[in-house]
């Protein structure tokens, strides 16, 4: 049984695959940051096929509009007029892409063994709302906490940590004067 | 046409797997480098809500949204690193 039509799963593939390899060749840095902003929409798109608006909508907004965004503003404080005279690919790039091609080999060796486990049966869905679901799986119902409470606050707790450290790093210190 | 079933999912989350570690091991610019984390962290979380899918409860989609925090808080503190080191470096002090 088929999960959704194949034409519209192969579209959003293929924008997948080549936002991802726009992404890993671009001499430009800003030209990948907008080919990874195509390759998270596309996921984000197959994630609606796969029935999770949630997790698609969290996605764009999130990792297209907020992710991206930090790199374009890195890229542009940074080093947009050194990329365009650098070498692309580094010195070790053949031992990189025989690794990758040993990740490949295994994991091409993983789908041949295991393509039997996967059930093509099509799941029901579900009879209320995606996000009141997810809500009940993070927040809990009344008088009982969730499985993913810890996990959630644990969470907020890691974020204060990243937006502390990055505030923190990114000061301009003060140049100590000499005591006379 | 052959339906579409949860191993072409998996094929595609593989494909945009390998493309991120490909990214990570040979690029040289290290912007570039951190996108290409982004790609294997998305990878993941496309994965994920595949199989979520696949078994029909809500765990991979609730634990997609946890990669989806962790990420933006390893891409503020990674991009925190960079800008503060490239300020190290112009201000002639590096």
């Amino acid at each position: 049984m088929a999960f959704v039509a194949a034409p519209i799963f192969y579209l959003l593939a293929g924008f997948v695959v080549l936002g991802g390899v726009l992404v890993i060749t671009r001499q430009n840095s800003a030209h990948s940051a907008l080919a990874l902003m195509g390759t998270l929409l596309a996921v984000a798109g197959l994630d609606v096929t796969l029935y999770a608006p949630l997790v698609a909508g969290v996605q764009i907004i999130v990792y297209a509009g907020g992710i991206v965004l930090l790199f374009l503003f890195a890229i542009l404080a940074v080093n947009l007029e050194h990329s365009e005279n650098d070498r692309r690919f580094n010195r070790m790039w053949p031992i990189g892409l025989a690794a990758s091609c040993g990740l490949l080999a295994s994991l091409l060796y993983v789908f041949t063994k295991s393509k039997a486990l996967f059930p093509d049966r099509m799941m029901t869905l579900p009879g209320s709302s995606n996000v009141q679901d997810i809500a009940k799986m993070l927040y809990g119902e009344t008088g009982r906490i969730a499985e993913y409470t810890l996990t959630f606050e644990i969470t907020s707790l890691l974020l204060l940590v990243a937006i502390v450290g990055a505030v923190m790093m990114t000061k301009r210190r003060k140049i100590q004067q000499p005591i006379q | 046409m052959v339906p579409i079933t949860t191993f072409h999912y998996l094929l595609v989350a593989a494909i945009l797997f390998l493309l991120g570690v490909m990214g990570v091991l040979m690029r040289r610019n290290v912007i570039i480098v951190l996108m290409s984390i982004e790609l294997i962290l998305s990878a993941v979380s496309l994965n994920l809500v595949a199989f979520s899918r696949m078994w029909g409860n809500l765990h991979g989609q609730v634990f997609a949204l946890f990669i989806t925090v962790d990420a933006v808080a390893q891409t503020a503190a990674g991009l925190g690193i960079l800008i503060a080191f490239f300020q190290n470096k112009e201000s002639g002090q590096g």
